[in-house]
């Protein structure tokens, strides 16, 4: 890769001296040059943008800036979708830079996307000047008011001299609490102005103050409530990954004897090779964590928000359970399921102290009986000599890399199948959007977090309809040689709508149908990527080693048979016990 | 749980686009609004929202919760859980011809309104106090013929020292 990271120190990512001692001087110097300046002391050390009218400013003052690295996507959407993963690959703010009007507006998706899922992210717009804003300028779009619903916080700046402060908050806005993304509108006179730069060192902002350490009475509950419980069951969620809680979940399972399902964000955040994991749960989660949850007497929710792809129908949801939900963000309690025992707290701490008194619940025999329920209904398929499975393709994918990959997802069948057979043993090694379920996700996602992880192997896998939302990204692979794998689920169809026209519109097949897609090789080929395709198992396996030996990016299109289904499903509107388990009816 | 009126008070950050954050956030999340106010507080800088809405007790804790989540804001108080002094002010313009003229003050000061314009047949009465009360004024009104009605919405504040 040609982007390094010139003055940032890699294990601390603080600033080495020098750099910063330069940053801070008290110069007279333009918005767009703060702007800079701010990001490099905040410790951005790359940012995915796309140039326009009203951010010409900020691209000047980045020409010749040998400290700030930009990388030039080919749609906004790949940029914030690459800020997006770089942030969820590092846990740091991601930063993403568009003009204003159409190159704004190309962001929504991006950010709606972030913020369903909390995932921090700095987003600069440019605007038009000041004395324009209101009267319909060329390239105006109100883009605070029309993300106002998407962002976590969101700021137009109307002085230069905010500027500093504005950036200093946007990013501790972003990065605590419940993280989100925080938008920052600076209008073209704004990004040219000029003003002494005064970089804030402390700030407060009245009115935020997330609550970070737990009440210890409610603490106390849940542990009561754990030790008097028979059938216990953890739920965590993507809470447990952004908060770094790992290594306190596996503690707490382990010294309360709690079995642990994880939802599609919170894969990772307890290794799958465990004895007390589950699975995940919803509407293509195993059978047992289903079941499991559908006849738990207590349940705890850890950094889940018990999204309706989690519960299914909310009335008749765990129905024998007493639950304690906890969460940093004191407006998921009670929001879609009644609590008995909410904790408000950062995951971690509220963890922490859990374990300092966690006591063993009486768990023996129904861990047993979720045992029974895994051997009798683990996730299969159906293997075919034949023809390319897709599930296949990902289990191939899992073992050859054994965990050790970041991968990323787009949305569709491939994305359950990845939940599903893919191992994961760490946290931030799935990066999907979960929230929002965005198409075109996948693969700009890699790339931001392969930016982050230049040495790391990121494989991102995508379905054949959503990479063609996003795929001229190729181009920023080929030309700073970012080593990301691109695997294409090819079913030549939009599978998920697929599966759900077939089992609940009657096989009326509508629409689906994605005759017209390019010959994925020779379009990786004509970026200048290294294609490869696949069409049976010895084929499958030898392309995938051939990637695996390539130092650069590759696309490896695997094509894969129509009409698989994702197995076990539960349907829009019923209850978690009643799933269709396809090959075992 | 049975759906209530609530009135809520909400000490904002006075920033533009602070009403749009907050009315938004109703509108969004499927809470109701009855009436919206916002005026200047006690303190330079913050502005005071006092939000009249319809929802039983797990909906006003969402509302609150929600509420918090929003940078700009920095307290949000059931008024109505307290002793509270709630008013609203109407501006009514009716038909008056000088005939009826002394009828409609009859109304008027047994209300304790006042008329506050007198055009050549017509007349603006302002009336101030609990939505209740304007209702009823406005019915009174309404046999002559009401040409206008504007109303403020509910502002209210706690009686005495809430500890
Ligand atoms: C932007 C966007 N548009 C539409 C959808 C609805 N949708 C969900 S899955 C899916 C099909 C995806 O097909 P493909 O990318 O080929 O993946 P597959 O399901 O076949 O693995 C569609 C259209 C979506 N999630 N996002």
């Amino acid at each position: 890769m040609s982007v390094q990271t010139a003055s940032t120190n890699q294990a601390t990512g603080l600033l080495n001296g020098d750099l910063r001692d330069r940053l801070l001087k008290p110069d007279v110097i333009s918005g767009s040059e703060m702007l800079l300046r701010s990001l490099l002391l905040e410790g951005v050390d790359t940012v995915f943008g796309y140039p326009g009218g009203s951010v010409l400013y900020i691209y000047d003052a980045m020409h010749g800036n040998p400290d700030f690295h930009h990388l030039l996507t080919r749609h906004e959407q790949g940029a914030i979708h690459a800020a997006d993963g770089y942030a969820r690959a590092t846990g740091k703010v991601g930063v993403c830079i568009a003009t204003s009007g159409p190159g704004a507006t190309n962001l929504v998706t991006g950010i709606a996307t972030a913020y369903m899922d909390s995932v921090p992210i700095v987003v600069i717009t440019g605007n038009v000047p000041t004395s324009a804003i209101g009267t319909d300028a060329f390239q105006e779009a109100d883009i605070t008011g029309i993300t106002m619903p998407i962002t976590k916080h969101s700021y137009l700046v109307r002085d230069v001299h905010d500027l500093p402060r504005i950036i200093r908050e946007a990013f501790h806005i972003a990065s605590t609490g419940r993280k989100g993304p925080v938008l920052i509108d600076i209008p073209k006179d704004v990004s040219a102005a000029k003003a002494k730069f005064e970089y804030v060192d402390k700030i407060s902002i009245r009115g935020y103050n997330p609550t970070v350490t737990p009440n210890k009475l409610q603490v106390d509950r849940l542990l009561k409530a754990v030790e008097k419980a028979s059938k216990p069951l953890i739920l965590a969620g993507g809470g447990v990954v952004y908060a770094g809680a790992g290594q306190q979940l596996l503690e707490f399972a382990e010294k309360t004897q709690i079995p642990v399902i994880t939802t599609l964000l919170g894969l990772g955040g307890f290794p799958s090779a465990h004895k007390l994991w589950v699975g995940m749960p919803g509407m293509h989660g195993t059978y047992a964590s289903n079941t499991a949850l559908q006849n738990c007497d207590l349940l705890i929710s850890i950094g889940a928000r018990f999204d309706d792809r989690v519960t299914m129908k909310l009335d008749g949801f765990a129905p024998t359970a007493k639950v304690a939900h906890i969460d940093v963000d004191p407006a998921e309690i009670g929001k879609n399921v009644p609590t008995d025992i909410p904790c408000v707290g950062d995951v971690k701490i509220v963890l922490e102290q859990a374990n300092q008194k966690a006591k063993p619940a009486k768990s023996e025999a129904w861990i047993g009986e979720i045992e029974g329920w895994k051997q009798q209904y683990p996730l299969r398929y159906k293997d075919s000599e034949s023809e390319l499975k897709p599930q296949y393709v990902i289990e191939m994918i899992s073992e050859t890399t054994d965990g050790e990959a970041i991968v990323t997802t787009d949305v569709g069948q491939h994305q359950m199948w990845v939940a599903q057979f893919y191992k994961f043993k760490h946290a931030r090694s799935l990066i999907t959007s979960g929230g929002l379920g965005t198409m075109g996700f996948g693969f700009p996602s890699a790339i931001g977090a392969q930016m982050a992880f230049p040495d790391k192997l990121v494989v991102s896998v995508n379905g054949d309809g959503g990479f063609q939302m996003c795929a001229q990204e190729l181009a920023v692979c080929a030309i700073h040689n970012i080593p990301v794998k691109i695997v294409i689920i090819n079913n030549q169809v939009l599978g998920m709508v697929r599966q759900w026209q077939e089992i609940i519109y009657d096989n009326r097949l509508s629409h689906i149908d994605l005759a017209g897609s390019p010959d994925f090789v020779k379009l990786a080929e004509a970026y200048g990527v290294k294609g490869l395709r696949a069409t049976n198992k010895e084929e499958a396996r030898k392309a995938w080693q051939e990637a695996l030996n390539t130092p650069g990016p590759v696309v490896i299109d695997f094509v894969v048979r129509k009409d698989e289904n994702v197995f076990p499903m539960v349907q829009a509107g019923t209850t978690l016990d009643e799933m269709l388990l396809g090959d075992y009816e | 749980m049975s759906a209530n009126k609530h009135t809520i008070s909400v000490l904002v950050n006075n920033q533009p686009g602070v009403l749009q954050r907050v009315s938004g956030l109703f509108g969004r999340r499927g809470f109701n609004i009855d009436s919206i106010t916002v005026g200047a507080s006690e303190e330079p800088g913050l502005s005071r929202m006092i939000i009249v809405t319809t929802g039983d007790e797990n909906t006003l804790e969402q509302i609150s919760k929600q509420l918090y989540k929003l940078i700009d804001v920095i307290k949000v108080n059931d008024l109505s859980s307290n002793p509270m002094v709630a008013r609203e002010l109407a501006l009514i313009q009716i038909n008056a011809e000088p005939k009826v003229r002394p009828e409609i003050l009859g109304v008027v000061e047994t209300f304790r309104a006042s008329v506050v314009d007198i055009g050549p047949t017509t007349m603006i009465v302002q009336v101030v106090g609990d939505s209740d009360k304007i209702e009823a004024m406005v019915e009174l009104l309404k046999p002559y013929g009401i040409r206008e009605l504007s109303r403020t919405g509910v502002t209210a504040m706690i009686r005495g020292i809430v500890k």
